[in-house]
């Protein structure tokens, strides 16, 4: 059965709708991050040689990806870790639940993970009788309500300080008047530290795994992953096969570029490296596929599997800013969930790569290069060939939408229009008989050059990246 | 075929042909040029606060005025002594009602404030997280400049865990509103010592 299409531009608008606090504060407090992440990166003279070099270690990474990915199993395993193999989520979360049911394991504490997130492992072990908690603060207020993360690294962006109070005072029976950020976190502290205490295994995911050494890496701001991993006996991580590193200097360049360009900070507070089971503990890898080696084949859009999962792109996005992160209807949201979440299904999909303004800032802040908004213009050439009809609600989008189907118009268009960057978000702004877009607000943030420069200069520096030695 | 050799075969049939070759990674020019200032700055944006007690005496001094009212101190360090013994503790729950955790950290990094901390150090993994506030000692002298000499220093092959530590635990989950202690520790304390 084919699963119902998203309305990304409908959910955005019910977002943008349903009062006036919670829209403008998302996109203030992105905004913040953005803003943040680009002082961090001033502050390195090298940031901008930094991306190239990232970048390119993925790609060779990744163009070589069977032999390093042997190369981490033979480690990991010599260090002592057990490793399993997951072509996708049915058999990463059978394995998940192997391990727990072999041990009479009834409850895992769980730090975030956005390929368990993929794989609806959550919601597959709970319906085994396993209780699940996550630990992350964003992540535990998005599970109480029953909803996914609406960001990769702020899960709960989207909402305010009184919804949370609102959750919590149901949840764990906090005040629901009282909406101090430390009172809300020290009741979920109290909370959180007695499930740690009861868990039979903590899972995490990884940000990196390194070849050389069979270790992987995992970063936090909260230590949530750490007490996942040293406090129950067992700890069992899933990584997707694109999270590998050779090298273990390649961290050095990698850990400098993820929190930079996450939250603007210079590091997370944690950064921990697993490389064996711990004195008395068991460490179990759950290395997965789960439509990575498809997309790897992928020309047009391989280059995706470089991406760190530090959400700049969405940060920085003028219409994810605006939409939230749960209108997309997707594990991945904003930019790169419009390049991600089609490669999982296409139909279901088929309206992301419109919801987009092409303006091209989630290219020029992605710390591995990602050509973010060149993907999106070529995945509307695939639907636009596979023929999904537009769902009436891109009328906001449609006359931007018909221009970038067809690429070739849209110098001309720029140049008629004084830029086809402009001419989308007036679209989508300024007209409110259309859509919601446009209320109370300025133009949002773009790019200093128009689309086409950018473009233009884009592939220049493409081909001068490959052609350094 | 069984699952592992399944994706082996559909990632080599996948590959990209153009195959990237390993980028040269260049020595960039250091920033940093007095490790300890900059240290102590940066240990202060991460939250953490530092102290220069003169010797080891003054350090333990330093810890019974700065946590008086503390009723388990468990302390991983033969350089400072505590009530609760972490040679003893069999499993990490033990560890579940510590009040302070010390322990001595390999070195630190001026650029960001991290300090690392590996199982030796740790002795019990659990100390550095389940503690209510820790008390990291630390040469300074034993300061590198940034990540890239932090990370030929660490030697992953002789720990099974290891952990850069910046500041206390911290979020922003709520409201974007920074908040310390999330889970791990609400306090760090670095005594250069
Ligand atoms: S695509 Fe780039 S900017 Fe976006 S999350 Fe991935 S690494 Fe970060």
């Amino acid at each position: 059965m084919a699963a119902k299409r998203v309305d990304p531009a409908a959910n955005a608008a019910a977002f943008i709708d349903q009062d006036d606090i919670h829209e403008p504060a998302h996109d203030r407090n992105l905004w913040a991050a953005r803003m943040k992440r680009d002082a961090a990166a001033k502050a390195i003279p090298e940031w901008e040689d930094l991306r190239t070099i990232a970048s390119l270690i993925k790609e060779h990474t990744l163009t070589h990806l069977d032999k390093y990915l042997e190369q981490f199993e033979a480690n990991a395993i010599k260090r002592g870790a057990k490793v399993y193999w997951a072509r996708d989520a049915a058999e990463h979360n059978q394995h998940v639940w192997n391990i727990l049911n072999e041990r009479k394991i009834s409850s895992i504490i769980k730090s975030k993970s956005m390929l368990q997130e993929e794989c609806g492992m959550t919601q597959f072990l709970e319906t085994r009788g396993i209780t699940v908690t996550e630990s992350d603060l964003g992540e535990r207020i998005q599970q109480l309500d029953n909803q996914p993360p609406s960001h990769i690294v702020m899960p709960a962006i989207h909402k305010t300080a009184a919804d949370i109070a609102q959750i919590f005072s149901k949840a764990i029976g906090t005040d629901p008047n009282n909406t101090d950020p430390h009172y809300l976190n020290e009741a979920m502290r109290q909370d959180a530290r007695k499930r740690f205490l009861e868990a039979g295994a903590g899972m995490t995911g990884a940000n990196f795994a390194i070849a050389e050494t069979g270790t992987f890496v995992v970063c936090t701001n909260e230590g949530n992953a750490d007490i996942g991993a040293a406090v129950p006996r067992v700890h069992i991580a899933s990584i997707g096969i694109e999270k590998i590193l050779p090298k273990v200097e390649d961290l050095g360049v990698f850990i400098r570029l993820l929190s930079r360009s996450a939250l603007g900070t210079l590091a997370t507070q944690y950064t921990s490296h697993f490389s064996g089971p711990r004195k008395g503990g068991e460490l179990h890898i759950i290395i997965t596929d789960n439509g990575r080696s498809k997309r790897l084949g992928m020309d047009d859009f391989w280059h995706s599997l470089k991406c760190i999962r530090c959400g700049a792109c969405m940060n920085t996005c003028p219409v994810y800013r605006r939409s939230g992160g749960l209108s997309y209807g997707a594990t991945y949201s904003g930019p790169i969930g419009i390049i991600l979440d089609p490669t999982f299904d296409e139909s279901k999909y088929s309206e992301l790569p419109y919801h987009s303004t092409l303006c091209g800032s989630c290219t020029e802040v992605c710390p591995v290069k990602i050509d973010i908004s060149d993907q999106i213009l070529r995945w509307r050439k695939v639907m636009a060939e596979k023929k999904f009809l537009p769902i009436s609600r891109r009328l906001a989008f449609s006359a931007a939408g018909k221009i970038f189907e067809r690429p070739n118009l849209f110098h001309g268009a720029e140049t008629a229009a004084s830029a086809a960057l402009k001419i989308t978000p007036h679209f989508l702004l300024y007209n409110r008989a259309l859509n919601p877009w446009g209320r109370h607000r300025e133009l949002p943030h773009f790019a200093k050059q128009t689309f086409r420069e950018w473009f233009i200069q884009n592939k220049q520096q493409n081909q001068e990246d490959k052609q350094q030695p | 075929m069984n699952p592992r050799e399944q994706i082996f075969d559909a990632v080599r049939n996948h590959l990209p042909a153009e195959k990237i070759d390993y980028p040269q990674i260049p020595v960039f020019q250091k920033t940093i040029t007095e490790l300890l200032p900059a240290f102590e700055e940066r240990l202060l944006d991460a939250g953490a606060t530092f102290f220069l007690p003169k010797d080891l005496r003054e350090a333990q001094f330093l810890l019974e005025q700065q946590f008086g009212e503390a009723s388990v101190i468990c302390s991983a360090t033969p350089d400072i002594k505590g009530n609760r013994d972490i040679r003893q503790v069999k499993n990490p729950h033990e560890l579940a009602d510590v009040d302070v955790g010390v322990i001595r950290a390999r070195f630190g990094v001026a650029e960001n404030g991290m300090v690392w901390l590996t199982e030796e150090d740790l002795v019990v993994n659990a100390l550095g997280f389940l503690s209510q506030h820790l008390v990291i000692l630390l040469k300074p002298t034993e300061l590198v400049a940034d990540m890239y000499d932090a990370y030929v220093k660490v030697s992953l092959e002789d720990t099974a865990y290891g952990c850069f530590m910046m500041g206390p635990s911290a979020t922003a989950d709520i409201g974007a509103v920074l908040v310390h202690g999330a889970q791990g520790a609400r306090s760090l304390s670095v005594y250069l010592v």
